[in-house]
């Protein structure tokens, strides 16, 4: 059983990376896609604090153009941390949403603590026992359950929203619950392995030094192996679905909604523009196909009414 | 819980005769006594030739089917349209916003109350921001990218006839004010989805609004204006409003056309020529005062700054950005200036960005921050006192949320307007005018009914609001509206609901302001007169 639940584990870790991967390769391998930004743009500098852009200046394209790194940071991080779209759009849901995204970037942290104390066991240091460590296991010890909890109080929250409001249920489906329940009792297990088998989360950092130095020892306990098997699930399963927002939303802004970089002096685009406008155009509607045009750049230089009344003439 | 509220996804394929309706007692209410009546019955005509199962309102003309064989036409051609929405090859331009906001979408409904027309309508569900995402995410999973347990995983669909017929019609349910995108915490994006139907329909389909198709862009690309007028018609036109206007006004100014080096380019939308004359001049007088070396092209789509195809083809919109860059460059001008027109700001500045290729590039840019640029510079004498009425600002979503252009156009008014005060909210957080993406020019059926109690409710209420302090017919108050679209529909909805009389309210652009404002020009540029 331990070596599955190790396999298991690696397992786990290599989907996770393979589909955050995937989905990451994918979005680059797109070509290049039309400006579609949405103002305000936080990098806009001051202008950003009202919504404009640079647009508002005559002769934009002979400034230098600045973008603020602070004013990116200054949006970016209440909006991940403690999800400001929700709060200022719809705060009965970000009753539940924020706890429940705020008790996974808990136990993230946690799962990120844990492993620095397993590394710096695997150099030979007893964690538990060292004096000077204290401090950080007992960080680790209160922001496991915490994380737990609180994703557990989210989660049970969203079940209870999606199932009650008729708004959300009208666009919820079998998955939306599934995943939710998934949290809730992935989350369950965690608290009830700490609650009984782990209350100190040595078993969990034992665990964690055998995975690194692939050693494949037996572990713990029925409840302990399920945790993990649970929460490797869950790890594996999430970029897999509507969720890998959270590593993709990235994108979503950066590249979309304040993707507002002018082609000016842009070489690189010019030719991936000229990559495009060479594409073939298989529409099939009057105006664009039959008149022997293939690419984009043959349909679009193409005016199909002036050669209708050429036609007539 | 009213019916409309649980109307289900799945709805949408329902072999019923609507698939909802809005009374007027689901309409939000407003500060003004508005007599609305119920939808006026579709014409004859319209429900033998067109399919009108969706509410009380047809706007896209889809052929009825006659036979089972035009049913699955239908349908087969509507999949096949949008399996090539789906390919980069058909859809470079926009494939990576579809494909994101296909799979990420988390459906918690934070969209659901930025969108106007969902609060107008009493909340109904059709007009969930999402709703119509939604019917398009369940056949794209389910048909295109034929998702493992779709039916589980992303929910059912039943692909019918009605189903597609509906979702054409709900494109047009959507004013792609991406109002509801700007809210949005993951970054999806419902608007753009209402504009890709649009391009299956246009662009394989061949089925579009004869305003925005047949009389709109590809009229433009014969014409060279969607108004019809023709290089010769278009400089008669300029020539009389010159002549016009500078006797009115006691400032003679002459509009150049094809003035080759000019350091600008100005388009105009040419439906101001018909519609707001006093907008063309007030530009020429404007430049002629501040010494600028400009011009107006006779170039084909080069006097129209229109660009429909913004908002539903993708094709239709390349060429016609493609033949005003054209223009641009025959002239060897220093940059292209576009006039009052939200949309065709955004389409030529922003969205051509990455359409024209090295050889047409030309730098572009908006008409507010040169005019803020002329009217802070002193070059141009201005007495404020003509323009001591209230005046609010309506801020184009074309211009402000997708553009990012707030401050040029206040600037101006708060120099120029004594009693200027905002809208709640605007800027970039601004309402559509409940003419975006085409509407505004359609006068179809009752299309103007849907227009006035729906779409522009909530741009009306605003207006109402910001005049709070001055409601009634004693006062004259006038609303800066500079777009040749949000100008139409502004028009429309207050002659509709009377409120020249009632409140003697007036719109207009932003040039129009400045003009009433010069000391060299014979006071009362603007007028309170019919609309
Ligand atoms: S589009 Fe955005 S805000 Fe609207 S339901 Fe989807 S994730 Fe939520
Ligand atoms: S784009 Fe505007 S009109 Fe359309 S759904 Fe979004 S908010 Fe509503």
């Amino acid at each position: 059983m331990s070596t599955f639940i190790y396999i298991v584990t690696y397992l786990a870790i290599v989907v996770f990376v393979a589909a955050v991967l995937r989905r990451i390769i994918h979005y680059l391998k797109n070509p290049i896609h039309v400006r579609w930004e949405l103002y305000p743009v936080p990098h806009e500098g001051k202008k950003a604090s009202y919504g404009g852009s640079y647009l508002e200046d005559s002769g934009w394209w002979e400034q230098e153009r600045k973008t603020s790194l602070v004013g990116t940071l200054k949006a970016m991080i209440p909006e991940m941390l403690f999800l400001k779209a929700v709060w200022e759009n719809n705060r009965p849901l970000w009753v539940v949403t924020f706890p429940f995204h705020f008790g996974l970037y808990i136990t993230v942290g946690f799962i990120g603590l844990l492993g620095l104390t397993a590394i710096i066991q695997l150099s030979g240091i007893d964690v538990a026992g060292s004096h000077r460590l204290k401090p950080v296991v007992a960080l680790i010890s209160f922001l496991g359950p915490l994380g737990f909890i609180l994703t557990i109080m989210g989660a049970i929250g969203l079940l209870y929203k999606r199932l009650t409001d008729p708004g959300l249920r009208n666009y919820a489906n079998f998955e939306h619950y599934f995943n939710l329940c998934l949290f809730i009792t992935t989350m369950g297990v965690a608290v009830l392995t700490w609650l009984f088998v782990d209350p100190t989360f040595n078993l969990a950092r034992q665990f964690l030094v055998n995975l690194i130095s692939l050693k494949m020892t037996a572990i713990g306990s029925f409840l302990f192996q399920l945790q993990v098997l649970l929460a490797m699930f869950t790890i594996a399963y999430i970029p897999l679905t509507h969720m890998s927002h959270f590593f993709m939303k990235w994108f979503l802004y950066h590249d979309i909604r304040w993707g507002d970089e002018p082609n000016i002096n842009t070489p690189e685009t010019d030719k991936k523009i000229g990559i495009v406008l060479n594409y073939p155009v298989t529409w099939s509607a009057s105006h664009i196909s039959g008149h022997g045009k293939e690419t984009w750049a043959e349909v679009a230089t193409f005016n199909p009414a002036a050669e209708s009344e050429k036609g007539k003439e | 819980m009213k019916k409309n509220k649980m109307l289900k996804i799945t709805d949408v394929s329902k072999d019923s005769e609507k698939l909802t309706s809005v009374s007027i007692d689901d309409l939000m209410s407003i500060p003004a006594d508005l007599d609305d009546i119920d939808w006026a019955e579709l014409p004859e005509e319209t429900r033998e030739k067109y399919i009108c199962i969706l509410d009380d309102v047809n706007i896209l003309p889809i052929p009825k089917p006659l036979t089972t064989k035009d049913e699955e036409e239908l349908v087969n051609k509507f999949i096949e349209g949008m399996r090539k929405l789906f390919t980069k090859e058909n859809n470079w331009t926009f494939l990576t916003m579809l494909e994101t906001t296909m799979e990420h979408c988390a459906k918690c409904n934070t969209c659901s109350d930025s969108c106007h027309l969902f609060e107008a309508s009493g909340e109904n569900e059709m007009y969930r921001p999402n709703y119509r995402t939604e019917v398009f995410r369940r056949i794209y999973k389910k048909y295109v990218q034929k998702e493992p347990l779709a039916r589980w995983r992303s929910g059912d669909i039943d692909l019918n006839w009605q189903t597609v017929a509906r979702l054409g019609e709900m494109a047009y349910r959507c004013n792609i004010c991406r109002r509801c995108a700007q809210t949005c915490p993951i970054g999806a994006d419902n608007a753009l989805v209402a504009r890709e139907i649009r391009k299956i329909f246009s662009q394989e389909m061949g089925i579009t609004t004869p305003e925005l198709h047949d009389k709109g862009s590809m009229m433009q690309l014969k014409t060279g204006s969607s108004t019809q007028m023709n290089k010769i018609v278009v400089k008669d036109n300029v020539e009389f409003i010159d002549e016009d206007f500078s006797e009115e006004t006691g400032y003679e100014f002459e509009t150049p056309w094809d003035v080759e080096g000019a350091d600008i380019l100005l388009i105009h939308n040419a439906g101001e020529i018909m519609a707001w004359p006093e907008n063309i001049a007030a530009f020429s007088m404007i430049f002629q005062a501040a010494g600028i070396s400009w011009t107006l092209s006779s170039e084909l789509a080069a006097y129209d700054s229109i660009n429909y195809g913004v908002f539903y083809d993708d094709v239709q919109f390349a060429r016609t950005a493609i033949l005003q860059a054209q223009a641009a460059k025959n002239l060897g001008v220093k940059k292209i200036v576009l006039g009052e027109c939200g949309h065709a700001h955004k389409a030529l500045t922003v969205i051509a960005d990455r359409v024209l290729p090295e050889p047409l590039k030309v730098p572009r840019e908006s008409c507010f921050p040169i005019l803020r640029d002329i009217v802070m510079s002193g070059k141009i004498k201005f007495d404020p006192e003509r323009n001591n009425f209230p005046v609010t600002l309506h801020d184009p979503c074309n211009i402000t949320r997708l553009m990012g252009i707030i401050k040029p156009q206040r600037d101006i008014v708060h120099k120029l307007c004594p009693q200027f005060r905002e809208m709640h909210p605007h800027g970039p957080y601004n309402y559509c005018c409940g003419g975006g993406s085409g509407y505004a020019i359609m006068s179809r059926n009752n299309i103007p009914e849907w227009r006035f109690k729906i779409a522009g409710r909530k741009k009306l209420e605003q207006v109402l609001n910001a005049f709070s302090d001055c409601r009634g017919p004693d006062t004259k108050k006038y609303v800066c509206a500079p777009c040749s679209n949000c100008k139409g529909q502004l028009r429309d909805i207050f002659d509709r609901y009377n409120l020249l009389e009632a409140e003697q309210l007036t719109y207009g652009g932003i040039v129009e302001l400045i003009v009433n404002a010069m000391v060299d020009v014979n006071p009362g540029y603007i007028k309170w007169e019919e609309y």
